[in-house]
Protein backbone atom coordinates (compact mmCIF):
# COMPACT_ATOMS: atom_id res chain seq x y z
CA UNK A 1 0.00 0.00 0.00
CA UNK A 2 1.06 3.55 -0.74
CA UNK A 3 -0.30 6.87 0.54
CA UNK A 4 -0.43 10.21 -1.15
CA UNK A 5 -1.77 13.68 -0.28
CA UNK A 6 -3.44 15.86 -2.88
CA UNK A 7 -1.89 19.27 -2.12
CA UNK A 8 -4.79 21.00 -3.89
CA UNK A 9 -7.22 19.53 -1.39
CA UNK A 10 -5.12 19.64 1.79
CA UNK A 11 -5.89 22.65 4.00
CA UNK A 12 -3.80 21.71 7.02
CA UNK A 13 -6.38 20.17 9.35
CA UNK A 14 -3.60 17.85 10.50
CA UNK A 15 -5.70 14.76 11.10
CA UNK A 16 -3.19 12.63 9.12
CA UNK A 17 -0.08 13.58 11.06
CA UNK A 18 -2.00 13.26 14.32
CA UNK A 19 -3.48 9.83 13.60
CA UNK A 20 -0.55 8.38 11.63
CA UNK A 21 2.60 10.24 12.71
CA UNK A 22 4.84 7.52 11.28
CA UNK A 23 3.47 8.18 7.80
CA UNK A 24 2.73 11.91 7.73
CA UNK A 25 4.34 15.09 8.97
CA UNK A 26 3.53 18.78 8.74
CA UNK A 27 5.36 21.42 6.75
CA UNK A 28 6.21 24.92 8.04
CA UNK A 29 2.65 26.08 7.38
CA UNK A 30 0.86 23.06 8.81
CA UNK A 31 0.05 21.29 5.54
CA UNK A 32 0.37 17.52 5.56
CA UNK A 33 3.32 15.78 3.94
CA UNK A 34 4.03 12.13 3.30
CA UNK A 35 7.17 11.00 5.12
CA UNK A 36 9.68 9.00 3.10
CA UNK A 37 8.83 7.10 -0.07
CA UNK A 38 5.05 6.82 0.58
CA UNK A 39 5.18 3.03 1.00
CA UNK A 40 3.11 1.89 4.00
CA UNK A 41 4.67 -0.87 6.14
CA UNK A 42 2.14 -3.61 7.02
CA UNK A 43 1.97 -2.53 10.66
CA UNK A 44 0.96 0.99 9.56
CA UNK A 45 -1.90 0.02 7.27
CA UNK A 46 -4.54 0.58 9.92
CA UNK A 47 -3.11 4.01 10.73
CA UNK A 48 -3.08 4.88 7.02
CA UNK A 49 -6.75 3.95 6.67
CA UNK A 50 -7.60 5.94 9.79
CA UNK A 51 -5.84 9.02 8.41
CA UNK A 52 -7.58 8.73 5.05
CA UNK A 53 -11.03 8.19 6.53
CA UNK A 54 -10.71 11.11 8.94
CA UNK A 55 -9.42 13.74 6.52
CA UNK A 56 -12.23 16.31 6.28
CA UNK A 57 -11.01 17.39 2.83
CA UNK A 58 -10.67 13.84 1.43
CA UNK A 59 -7.13 14.77 0.43
CA UNK A 60 -5.53 11.40 1.19
CA UNK A 61 -5.46 8.56 -1.30
CA UNK A 62 -4.51 4.99 -0.48
CA UNK A 63 -3.12 3.06 -3.40
CA UNK A 64 -3.40 -0.67 -2.89
CA UNK A 65 -0.72 -2.60 -4.70
CA UNK A 66 -1.54 -5.75 -6.59
CA UNK B 1 15.07 54.24 15.88
CA UNK B 2 12.65 54.99 13.05
CA UNK B 3 9.22 56.09 14.03
CA UNK B 4 6.43 53.82 12.78
CA UNK B 5 3.92 56.49 11.78
CA UNK B 6 1.25 54.03 10.61
CA UNK B 7 -0.33 54.04 14.05
CA UNK B 8 -0.35 57.73 14.99
CA UNK B 9 -3.95 58.39 13.86
CA UNK B 10 -6.92 56.92 15.71
CA UNK B 11 -9.02 54.40 13.81
CA UNK B 12 -12.00 56.61 14.77
CA UNK B 13 -10.54 59.39 12.58
CA UNK B 14 -9.69 57.23 9.58
CA UNK B 15 -13.03 55.44 9.57
CA UNK B 16 -14.66 58.65 8.26
CA UNK B 17 -12.74 58.21 4.99
CA UNK B 18 -14.38 54.87 4.23
CA UNK B 19 -17.58 54.19 2.29
CA UNK B 20 -20.69 53.32 4.28
CA UNK B 21 -22.29 49.92 4.42
CA UNK B 22 -25.99 49.12 4.35
CA UNK B 23 -28.31 48.62 7.29
CA UNK B 24 -31.66 46.89 7.54
CA UNK B 25 -34.55 46.99 9.96
CA UNK B 26 -33.85 44.94 13.10
CA UNK B 27 -36.45 42.20 13.63
CA UNK B 28 -36.51 40.31 16.93
CA UNK B 29 -39.03 38.17 18.76
CA UNK B 30 -40.38 34.64 18.50
CA UNK B 31 -39.87 32.82 15.20
CA UNK B 32 -43.15 32.04 13.38
CA UNK B 33 -41.77 29.21 11.19
CA UNK B 34 -38.12 28.15 11.24
CA UNK B 35 -38.26 27.37 7.50
CA UNK B 36 -39.20 30.92 6.52
CA UNK B 37 -38.32 33.13 9.51
CA UNK B 38 -35.26 31.59 11.22
CA UNK B 39 -33.13 33.51 13.69
CA UNK B 40 -30.07 32.06 15.40
CA UNK B 41 -30.33 34.81 18.03
CA UNK B 42 -33.61 33.73 19.61
CA UNK B 43 -33.57 31.86 22.94
CA UNK B 44 -35.16 28.71 21.49
CA UNK B 45 -32.20 28.30 19.10
CA UNK B 46 -29.63 29.06 21.80
CA UNK B 47 -31.18 26.51 24.16
CA UNK B 48 -31.25 23.64 21.63
CA UNK B 49 -30.76 24.25 17.91
CA UNK B 50 -30.39 20.60 16.92
CA UNK B 51 -34.07 19.55 16.70
CA UNK B 52 -34.71 22.69 14.64
CA UNK B 53 -31.84 21.88 12.26
CA UNK B 54 -32.90 18.23 11.97
CA UNK B 55 -36.45 19.26 11.13
CA UNK B 56 -35.27 21.78 8.51
CA UNK B 57 -32.93 19.21 6.95
CA UNK B 58 -35.89 16.88 6.44
CA UNK B 59 -38.36 19.41 5.08
CA UNK B 60 -36.40 22.21 3.25
CA UNK B 61 -33.39 21.61 3.39
CA UNK B 62 -32.41 25.27 2.86
CA UNK B 63 -34.35 27.60 5.18
CA UNK B 64 -34.90 31.30 4.58
CA UNK B 65 -35.45 34.39 6.71
CA UNK B 66 -36.37 37.98 5.95
CA UNK B 67 -34.62 39.02 9.16
CA UNK B 68 -31.11 40.50 8.89
CA UNK B 69 -32.10 41.90 5.50
CA UNK B 70 -32.53 38.40 4.08
CA UNK B 71 -30.61 35.16 4.50
CA UNK B 72 -30.43 31.40 3.96
CA UNK B 73 -29.67 28.45 6.19
CA UNK B 74 -28.54 25.26 4.44
CA UNK B 75 -28.68 22.25 6.75
CA UNK B 76 -27.14 19.34 4.81
CA UNK B 77 -23.47 18.42 4.88
CA UNK B 78 -23.39 18.50 1.09
CA UNK B 79 -24.70 22.08 0.81
CA UNK B 80 -22.51 23.39 3.62
CA UNK B 81 -19.44 21.82 2.00
CA UNK B 82 -20.35 23.16 -1.45
CA UNK B 83 -20.65 26.72 -0.13
CA UNK B 84 -17.46 26.50 1.92
CA UNK B 85 -15.58 25.51 -1.25
CA UNK B 86 -17.30 28.02 -3.54
CA UNK B 87 -15.43 31.26 -2.84
CA UNK B 88 -16.35 32.50 -6.34
CA UNK B 89 -20.04 32.90 -5.60
CA UNK B 90 -20.00 33.31 -1.81
CA UNK B 91 -17.93 36.10 -0.27
CA UNK B 92 -16.39 36.20 3.22
CA UNK B 93 -16.56 40.02 3.26
CA UNK B 94 -18.60 39.68 6.42
CA UNK B 95 -18.66 36.42 8.33
CA UNK B 96 -21.05 37.46 11.08
CA UNK B 97 -24.70 37.60 9.98
CA UNK B 98 -26.06 40.86 11.36
CA UNK B 99 -28.19 43.86 10.44
CA UNK B 100 -25.29 45.60 8.75
CA UNK B 101 -23.49 44.72 5.52
CA UNK B 102 -20.07 46.29 5.16
CA UNK B 103 -19.46 48.12 1.85
CA UNK B 104 -18.58 45.96 -1.16
CA UNK B 105 -15.39 47.99 -1.55
CA UNK B 106 -14.11 46.26 1.60
CA UNK B 107 -13.57 43.04 -0.40
CA UNK B 108 -11.26 41.23 -0.91
CA UNK B 109 -9.57 42.24 2.38
CA UNK B 110 -12.53 42.65 4.74
CA UNK B 111 -12.38 44.07 8.25
CA UNK B 112 -10.62 41.15 9.95
CA UNK B 113 -8.24 39.47 7.48
CA UNK B 114 -7.82 36.67 6.60
CA UNK B 115 -11.18 35.31 7.82
CA UNK B 116 -12.98 38.21 6.10
CA UNK B 117 -10.87 38.00 2.93
CA UNK B 118 -11.58 36.52 -0.48
CA UNK B 119 -9.08 35.15 -3.03
CA UNK B 120 -6.52 36.06 -4.12
CA UNK B 121 -5.70 38.37 -1.18
CA UNK B 122 -6.86 35.75 1.32
CA UNK B 123 -4.06 33.32 0.52
CA UNK B 124 -1.31 35.86 1.17
CA UNK B 125 -2.82 37.26 4.37
CA UNK B 126 -3.38 33.74 5.71
CA UNK B 127 0.16 32.63 4.84
CA UNK B 128 1.48 35.26 7.28
CA UNK B 129 -0.32 33.57 10.16
CA UNK B 130 0.14 29.87 9.40
CA UNK B 131 3.68 29.32 10.80
CA UNK B 132 2.66 30.57 14.26
CA UNK B 133 -0.28 28.14 14.37
CA UNK B 134 1.18 24.83 13.21
CA UNK B 135 0.81 21.83 15.47
CA UNK B 136 4.53 21.92 16.27
CA UNK B 137 4.50 25.64 17.09
CA UNK B 138 1.46 25.20 19.33
CA UNK B 139 2.95 22.19 21.13
CA UNK B 140 5.41 24.57 22.78
CA UNK B 141 2.49 26.06 24.71
CA UNK B 142 1.26 22.76 26.07
CA UNK B 143 3.23 22.87 29.30
CA UNK B 144 2.15 26.39 30.27
CA UNK B 145 -1.46 25.58 29.36
CA UNK B 146 -1.35 22.51 31.60
CA UNK B 147 0.05 24.61 34.47
CA UNK B 148 -2.72 27.18 33.90
CA UNK B 149 -5.43 24.49 34.04
CA UNK B 150 -4.00 23.14 37.30
CA UNK B 151 -3.86 26.63 38.81
CA UNK B 152 -7.52 27.25 37.91
CA UNK B 153 -8.53 24.05 39.72
CA UNK B 154 -6.23 24.87 42.65
CA UNK B 155 -8.19 28.11 43.03
CA UNK B 156 -11.57 26.40 43.55
CA UNK B 157 -10.46 23.04 44.93
CA UNK B 158 -12.43 22.14 48.01
CA UNK B 159 -15.63 23.79 46.79
CA UNK B 160 -18.43 21.35 46.00
CA UNK B 161 -20.21 23.74 43.66
CA UNK B 162 -18.28 25.00 40.66
CA UNK B 163 -19.33 26.83 37.51
CA UNK B 164 -17.19 25.04 34.94
CA UNK B 165 -17.88 27.62 32.22
CA UNK B 166 -17.15 30.63 34.37
CA UNK B 167 -14.48 29.33 36.77
CA UNK B 168 -12.59 27.08 34.35
CA UNK B 169 -13.33 26.93 30.62
CA UNK B 170 -13.38 30.64 29.80
CA UNK B 171 -10.01 31.41 31.38
CA UNK B 172 -8.02 28.91 29.35
CA UNK B 173 -8.32 30.34 25.82
CA UNK B 174 -8.43 33.87 27.21
CA UNK B 175 -5.03 33.58 28.88
CA UNK B 176 -3.44 31.61 26.06
CA UNK B 177 -4.40 34.08 23.34
CA UNK B 178 -3.53 37.09 25.55
CA UNK B 179 -0.11 35.54 25.99
CA UNK B 180 0.30 34.89 22.25
CA UNK B 181 -0.70 38.47 21.38
CA UNK B 182 1.31 39.94 24.26
CA UNK B 183 -1.67 41.56 26.03
CA UNK B 184 -1.83 41.98 29.83
CA UNK B 185 -3.42 38.82 31.31
CA UNK B 186 -5.54 40.93 33.68
CA UNK B 187 -7.40 42.43 30.68
CA UNK B 188 -9.41 39.19 30.30
CA UNK B 189 -12.72 40.67 31.48
CA UNK B 190 -12.47 43.40 28.83
CA UNK B 191 -12.00 40.77 26.09
CA UNK B 192 -15.23 39.21 27.29
CA UNK B 193 -17.08 42.50 26.64
CA UNK B 194 -15.56 42.89 23.16
CA UNK B 195 -16.54 39.37 22.24
CA UNK B 196 -20.04 39.61 23.61
CA UNK B 197 -20.62 42.68 21.45
CA UNK B 198 -19.13 41.19 18.29
CA UNK B 199 -20.88 37.82 18.46
CA UNK B 200 -23.97 38.05 20.65
CA UNK B 201 -24.97 41.72 20.52
CA UNK B 202 -26.03 41.41 16.88
CA UNK B 203 -29.53 42.84 17.36
CA UNK B 204 -28.46 45.90 19.37
CA UNK B 205 -28.89 49.34 17.74
CA UNK B 206 -26.12 49.89 15.15
CA UNK B 207 -24.80 53.04 16.83
CA UNK B 208 -24.28 51.12 20.04
CA UNK B 209 -22.56 48.24 18.24
CA UNK B 210 -20.27 50.64 16.38
CA UNK B 211 -19.32 52.46 19.57
CA UNK B 212 -18.52 49.16 21.28
CA UNK B 213 -16.52 48.03 18.27
CA UNK B 214 -14.63 51.32 18.41
CA UNK B 215 -13.71 50.56 22.02
CA UNK B 216 -12.16 47.28 20.88
CA UNK B 217 -10.12 49.08 18.23
CA UNK B 218 -9.09 51.78 20.76
CA UNK B 219 -7.81 48.98 22.95
CA UNK B 220 -5.97 47.27 20.08
CA UNK B 221 -4.39 50.56 19.01
CA UNK B 222 -3.10 51.14 22.54
CA UNK B 223 -1.57 47.64 22.49
CA UNK B 224 -0.04 48.25 19.04
CA UNK B 225 1.52 51.54 20.14
CA UNK B 226 2.94 49.91 23.24
CA UNK B 227 4.47 47.19 21.05
CA UNK B 228 5.88 49.76 18.60
CA UNK B 229 7.69 51.36 21.57
CA UNK B 230 8.59 48.06 23.24
CA UNK B 231 8.86 45.28 20.64
CA UNK B 232 8.73 41.73 21.98
CA UNK B 233 8.46 38.14 20.84
CA UNK B 234 4.70 37.89 20.31
CA UNK B 235 2.10 38.04 17.55
CA UNK B 236 1.47 41.77 17.90
CA UNK B 237 5.10 42.67 17.23
CA UNK B 238 5.14 40.04 14.48
CA UNK B 239 2.16 41.66 12.72
CA UNK B 240 3.59 45.16 13.12
CA UNK B 241 6.77 44.03 11.36
CA UNK B 242 5.19 41.66 8.84
CA UNK B 243 5.36 42.49 5.15
CA UNK B 244 3.07 41.72 2.25
CA UNK B 245 3.90 42.59 -1.36
CA UNK B 246 7.15 44.25 -0.25
CA UNK B 247 5.67 46.63 2.30
CA UNK B 248 4.45 46.64 5.87
CA UNK B 249 0.79 45.88 6.47
CA UNK B 250 -1.89 48.56 6.41
CA UNK B 251 -2.72 49.67 9.96
CA UNK B 252 -6.31 48.40 9.56
CA UNK B 253 -4.93 44.99 8.54
CA UNK B 254 -2.72 44.76 11.65
CA UNK B 255 -5.57 45.74 13.99
CA UNK B 256 -8.17 43.68 12.08
CA UNK B 257 -6.10 40.51 12.35
CA UNK B 258 -5.51 41.15 16.05
CA UNK B 259 -9.26 41.60 16.53
CA UNK B 260 -9.84 38.32 14.72
CA UNK B 261 -7.34 36.39 16.85
CA UNK B 262 -8.75 37.84 20.05
CA UNK B 263 -12.41 37.26 19.23
CA UNK B 264 -12.15 33.96 17.37
CA UNK B 265 -9.64 32.53 19.82
CA UNK B 266 -11.68 32.80 22.99
CA UNK B 267 -15.44 32.13 22.72
CA UNK B 268 -14.94 29.21 20.40
CA UNK B 269 -12.61 27.13 22.57
CA UNK B 270 -14.41 28.22 25.72
CA UNK B 271 -17.54 26.76 24.13
CA UNK B 272 -15.85 23.52 23.10
CA UNK B 273 -14.41 22.90 26.58
CA UNK B 274 -17.72 23.81 28.23
CA UNK B 275 -19.88 21.68 25.93
CA UNK B 276 -17.59 18.66 26.46
CA UNK B 277 -17.78 19.02 30.25
CA UNK B 278 -21.57 19.53 30.02
CA UNK B 279 -21.88 16.27 28.08
CA UNK B 280 -19.69 14.36 30.54
CA UNK B 281 -21.55 15.82 33.53
CA UNK B 282 -24.85 14.43 32.24
CA UNK B 283 -23.45 11.16 30.81
CA UNK B 284 -21.82 9.18 33.64
CA UNK B 285 -21.01 6.20 31.39
CA UNK B 286 -18.85 8.35 29.08
CA UNK B 287 -17.29 10.19 32.02
CA UNK B 288 -16.24 7.04 33.89
CA UNK B 289 -14.95 5.45 30.68
CA UNK B 290 -12.74 8.47 29.91
CA UNK B 291 -11.43 8.57 33.47
CA UNK B 292 -10.55 4.87 33.17
CA UNK B 293 -9.22 5.12 29.59
CA UNK B 294 -7.51 8.51 29.20
CA UNK B 295 -5.93 7.29 25.94
CA UNK B 296 -9.41 7.47 24.40
CA UNK B 297 -9.60 11.23 24.94
CA UNK B 298 -8.20 12.31 21.53
CA UNK B 299 -10.90 10.23 19.81
CA UNK B 300 -13.67 11.31 22.19
CA UNK B 301 -12.68 14.93 21.78
CA UNK B 302 -13.22 14.76 18.02
CA UNK B 303 -16.71 13.42 18.68
CA UNK B 304 -17.46 16.33 21.03
CA UNK B 305 -16.24 18.68 18.30
CA UNK B 306 -18.55 16.99 15.81
CA UNK B 307 -21.68 16.86 17.86
CA UNK B 308 -21.28 20.16 19.74
CA UNK B 309 -19.37 22.10 17.04
CA UNK B 310 -19.34 25.61 18.49
CA UNK B 311 -18.85 27.65 15.33
CA UNK B 312 -21.19 28.71 12.54
CA UNK B 313 -19.79 31.00 9.83
CA UNK B 314 -21.58 33.29 7.38
CA UNK B 315 -21.11 34.31 3.76
CA UNK B 316 -22.61 36.95 1.49
CA UNK B 317 -24.05 35.95 -1.90
CA UNK B 318 -22.15 37.79 -4.64
CA UNK B 319 -24.72 37.84 -7.47
CA UNK B 320 -28.37 36.82 -7.98
CA UNK B 321 -28.50 33.11 -8.75
CA UNK B 322 -30.56 29.96 -8.60
CA UNK B 323 -28.69 27.69 -6.21
CA UNK B 324 -29.71 24.13 -5.26
CA UNK B 325 -33.40 24.89 -5.65
CA UNK B 326 -33.60 28.37 -4.15
CA UNK B 327 -33.35 31.89 -5.61
CA UNK B 328 -30.54 33.67 -3.85
CA UNK B 329 -30.14 37.42 -4.30
CA UNK B 330 -26.92 39.40 -4.28
CA UNK B 331 -26.11 40.47 -0.71
CA UNK B 332 -28.25 37.74 0.90
CA UNK B 333 -26.58 36.18 3.91
CA UNK B 334 -25.84 32.47 4.08
CA UNK B 335 -25.46 31.01 7.53
CA UNK B 336 -22.85 28.30 7.11
CA UNK B 337 -23.81 25.88 9.86
CA UNK B 338 -20.98 23.45 10.55
CA UNK B 339 -23.02 22.12 13.50
CA UNK B 340 -25.91 21.22 11.16
CA UNK B 341 -23.53 19.60 8.65
CA UNK B 342 -21.99 17.54 11.46
CA UNK B 343 -25.37 16.00 12.32
CA UNK B 344 -26.45 15.12 8.79
CA UNK B 345 -27.41 11.40 8.79
CA UNK B 346 -26.49 11.20 5.09
CA UNK B 347 -22.87 11.84 6.12
CA UNK B 348 -22.58 10.31 9.62
CA UNK B 349 -23.86 7.03 11.00
CA UNK B 350 -25.83 7.49 14.22
CA UNK B 351 -25.50 11.22 13.55
CA UNK B 352 -27.54 12.31 16.55
CA UNK B 353 -25.73 10.07 19.04
CA UNK B 354 -22.55 10.85 20.93
CA UNK B 355 -20.22 7.92 20.21
CA UNK B 356 -16.99 8.66 22.07
CA UNK B 357 -15.01 5.91 20.34
CA UNK B 358 -16.16 6.86 16.82
CA UNK B 359 -13.23 5.86 14.60
CA UNK B 360 -14.26 7.50 11.34
CA UNK B 361 -15.11 11.13 11.99
CA UNK B 362 -14.83 13.47 9.07
CA UNK B 363 -16.48 16.35 10.95
CA UNK B 364 -16.26 19.94 9.82
CA UNK B 365 -16.13 21.75 13.16
CA UNK B 366 -13.16 23.77 11.89
CA UNK B 367 -14.65 24.40 8.46
CA UNK B 368 -13.60 23.20 5.03
CA UNK B 369 -11.51 24.62 2.22
CA UNK B 370 -9.33 27.71 2.21
CA UNK B 371 -10.83 29.18 5.40
CA UNK B 372 -10.09 26.14 7.61
CA UNK B 373 -9.83 27.58 11.13
CA UNK B 374 -6.27 28.88 11.40
CA UNK B 375 -6.36 28.23 15.15
CA UNK B 376 -7.55 24.62 14.94
CA UNK B 377 -4.29 23.17 16.29
CA UNK B 378 -4.38 25.67 19.16
CA UNK B 379 -8.03 24.88 19.91
CA UNK B 380 -7.36 21.13 19.90
CA UNK B 381 -4.36 21.53 22.20
CA UNK B 382 -6.35 23.66 24.65
CA UNK B 383 -9.36 21.34 24.56
CA UNK B 384 -7.22 18.23 25.10
CA UNK B 385 -5.21 19.67 28.00
CA UNK B 386 -8.30 21.24 29.61
CA UNK B 387 -10.19 17.93 29.58
CA UNK B 388 -7.15 15.84 30.58
CA UNK B 389 -6.40 17.99 33.63
CA UNK B 390 -10.08 18.26 34.60
CA UNK B 391 -10.67 14.49 34.46
CA UNK B 392 -7.48 13.83 36.42
CA UNK B 393 -8.33 16.33 39.18
CA UNK B 394 -12.15 16.16 39.11
CA UNK B 395 -13.09 12.61 38.09
CA UNK B 396 -16.66 12.85 39.41
CA UNK B 397 -19.07 15.61 38.50
CA UNK B 398 -22.69 16.12 37.60
CA UNK B 399 -25.06 18.93 36.66
CA UNK B 400 -26.29 20.67 39.79
CA UNK B 401 -29.42 21.88 37.99
CA UNK B 402 -29.78 21.07 34.28
CA UNK B 403 -32.20 24.00 33.85
CA UNK B 404 -29.61 26.46 35.19
CA UNK B 405 -27.21 25.84 32.29
CA UNK B 406 -27.24 28.79 29.87
CA UNK B 407 -25.97 28.81 26.28
CA UNK B 408 -24.63 31.64 24.16
CA UNK B 409 -26.86 32.65 21.26
CA UNK B 410 -25.54 33.52 17.82
CA UNK B 411 -22.80 32.00 15.72
CA UNK B 412 -20.65 30.66 18.56
CA UNK B 413 -22.61 28.35 20.81
CA UNK B 414 -21.50 26.90 24.11
CA UNK B 415 -22.39 26.95 27.82
CA UNK B 416 -21.91 30.30 29.56
CA UNK B 417 -23.20 29.09 32.95
CA UNK B 418 -22.44 25.48 33.85
CA UNK B 419 -23.12 24.80 37.55
CA UNK B 420 -21.62 21.47 38.59
CA UNK B 421 -21.47 19.41 41.77
CA UNK B 422 -17.91 18.03 41.87
CA UNK B 423 -15.77 15.51 43.76
CA UNK B 424 -12.00 15.86 43.67
CA UNK B 425 -9.47 13.07 43.15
Amino acid sequence: MKVQIDPQRCHGHGRCYTLAPALFGEDDEGYGQVIGDSAVPPDQEHAARLAASNCPERAIDLVEEA
Amino acid sequence: MTLDDRFTRDFRETRGDQPLGTRNEIVTGPVSDWATDFSHLEPEWAADPYPIQDDLRRRCPIAHTDRFGGGWLPTTYEDVAAIAYDTERFSSRSIIMSNFRPPRELAPVGGTPPISSDPPFHHDARKLLLPAFTKNAIAKREESTRALCHSLIDAFEGRQDVDAAHDYAQHIPMRVIADMLGFPPEDGPRFREFIENALEGINRPPEERMERMALLFDYLLAQIRDHVDNPRDDLTTYLINAELYGRKLEPAHVAGTMALLLIAGIDTTWSAIGASLWHLAKTPADRTRLVAEPELLPTAMEEFLRVYAPVTMARLVKEDMHWNGVDMKAEDWVLLSFPAANRDPAQFERADEVVIDREVNRHVAFGLGIHRCVGSHLARMELKIALEVWLERVPEFSLRDPAAVTWAAGQVRGPRTLPLRVTYA
